[in-house]
């Protein structure tokens, strides 16, 4: 779908933060500070890091991501525009083949979901997906 | 796609025509088996009876794939949650006569094919009841129990878990013979409009479904599918609940979940669905 | 305790040695954020799950930090490599400090 000023009312219109895409989410900030705190402020680039996420949410209290790390020991993933960004920290242990997780998160509006991933040998990888989230016409 | 828009309220409508098209139109063509085993009909002809509809869809077609997807798996399904702790209730005595539901049920499969006729005309009832009023007529009478709250937890997680032994089988109530005067009735409420802004549940569910009111992609309205597990309040929602909420949002004052008006109402939008298959407790946004 | 707090795992019965094999878990839990409000204006507290891990026989699989932004209910999908027959081990930390513990043996054949 296009993103033309009429759809972006729309969709504003039925989100809880009126923060479309291009717009600059409020908490931003936050979340890249506690991403430098994750990576100790060091370099971070792309490589096999995956983040899947829908592109619209038909509601924002149970949205399913996953997550591919390969090569990583660590995962941490944020939401850039939730008060809190922190989503969840996750280890692989020894016995985890794939590094691959899925759950559900909350999205308190449209925002990018972030994942940094701290490899084995101590670089950093980032993948980020955004995520539109919709509120009903009907609370029902 | 282009229904009938005979709105006299569009405002609602109209925000949302920028966001029709693509994948926010018609019900999508998936097709639903849940646990890989079980076949749900989404899809079918419509009933007789209805005379502005030619084919009905189970709200399941109308959401994302994302939404979809937990339904598909019962593990996956939240709703089940509260389907396990009705399996505990089904076999706990409660009660003056020391029975539980299995005394006289015994499995909770023998149960399968109720969900798909009820609301049904009761012969020693006299009335259309609904499986919501069998189970407090099954409390108290047999039981010795206290009935449950119409819309609460504990009723509807059991209405989940006898609807969950009939998913696959079709919806399938009567409409005719003593029932008749209580379908006709659900039906002039079905097109009656309501509330401040004067929506009858045809102005959404039979002229605009597969229409966005605003972000939300409008389904048929079908209560195949109940009691839901809705992603909006991670809880089951009743049928009459869900009623409830409708008529709310049209700013009218509602009926009351298991009196006669909703009563009739649930057998009429039932009926409009005959041939779909059970599929609660179903997973929607 | 908090009530009604209840775990399921879902895990295959049997595997062949080295196999890597998909688990899935879900606990019902309400997972209050600490951002919500009551009818009277109060900050209802936060209440959650924050933490969650998986071992086979002593070696761990997955450790999970979890935030109030985890939904509903935590679910989680991972996969785990099955060396040899033994017990997975899954443990989830509430606010409140009850521990919720779970173990489904594998057999290997």
């Amino acid at each position: 779908m296009e993103l033309t000023r009429r759809n972006m009312l729309a969709i504003s219109s039925g989100a809880l933060v009126a923060s479309g895409l291009g717009a600059i989410p409020a908490f931003a900030a936050t979340a890249e500070d506690m991403i430098a705190e994750f990576t100790g402020g060091a370099a971070v680039g792309e490589g096999e890091l995956s983040l899947t996420a829908p592109e619209i949410a038909e509601n924002g209290n149970t949205v399913p991501i996953e997550v591919s790390a390969p090569g990583a020991v660590a995962v941490a993933i944020y939401a850039d525009g939730n008060p809190t960004p922190a989503v969840a920290t996750v280890k692989f242990g020894k016995l985890n083949p794939s590094n691959t997780v899925s759950t559900r998160i909350r999205l308190a509006g449209t925002q990018n979901v972030v994942a940094v991933a701290q490899m084995e040998d101590g670089s950093f990888q980032q993948a980020s997906a955004a995520v539109k989230v919709t509120i009903g016409g009907c609370g029902g | 796609m282009n229904k009938l828009k005979l709105l006299t309220s569009a405002m609602a409508f109209s925000a949302a025509a920028g966001l029709s098209g693509g994948a926010f139109a018609d019900p999508d063509e998936d097709q639903l088996t849940i646990n890989g085993e079980i076949e749900i009909v989404t899809e079918t002809a419509a009933p007789e009876h209805l005379e502005y509809v030619d084919t009905i869809y189970s709200g399941w077609r109308f959401r994302s794939d994302e939404t979809q997807a937990v339904q598909m798996d019962d593990f996956d399904n939240p709703g089940m949650i509260f389907v396990e702790a009705a399996m505990e209730t089904w076999d706990t005595v409660e009660g003056t006569e020391g029975k539980s539901c299995a005394s006289c049920h015994n499995d909770v499969e023998t149960m399968a094919g109720v969900r798909a006729v009820y609301p049904k005309y009761v012969e020693a009832a006299g009335e259309v009841r609904t499986l919501e009023h069998q189970i407090n007529g099954c409390r108290e009478e047999r039981m010795g129990a206290e009935p449950y709250k119409y819309t609460s937890g504990d009723m509807v997680a059991m209405v989940g878990l006898i609807s969950m032994v009939s998913r696959g089988l079709p919806v399938n109530v009567q409409i005719d013979g003593p029932a008749q005067s209580t379908w006709e009735k659900g039906k002039e409420i079905y097109y009656t409009r309501y509330g401040q802004l004067e929506l009858s549940c045809a102005n959404c569910h039979e002229d605009n479904y597969g229409n966005m009111i605003r972000a939300d992609h409008l389904s048929q309205g079908q209560i195949n599918g109940f009691p839901t597990y809705r992603l909006k309040n991670t809880k089951l929602n009743s049928v009459h609940a869900r009623f409830k909420g409708c008529v709310r949002d049209t700013m009218a004052h509602t009926f009351k979940p298991g009196g006669p008006e909703f009563t009739a109402l649930e057998l009429y939008v039932a009926s409009r669905g005959n041939g779909l298959s059970v599929e609660g407790p179903s997973v929607r946004n | 305790m908090a009530k009604g707090v209840k775990p399921r795992v879902k895990v295959p019965k049997s595997a062949s040695a080295g196999e890597a094999i998909t688990i899935k878990t879900l606990i019902s839990h309400k997972m209050e954020s600490g951002q919500r409000k009551d009818d009277d204006g109060n900050v209802i507290p936060r209440s959650i799950i924050n933490r969650f891990t998986c071992d086979f026989n002593g070696e761990n699989v997955i450790d999970v930090t979890l935030e109030p932004a985890i939904s509903t209910n935590p679910y989680f999908q991972f996969d785990a490599t099955v060396p040899e027959a033994g017990d997975f081990k899954f443990t989830w930390y509430d606010d409140d400090g009850s521990v919720y513990e779970e173990t489904k043996s594998i057999a290997v054949g």
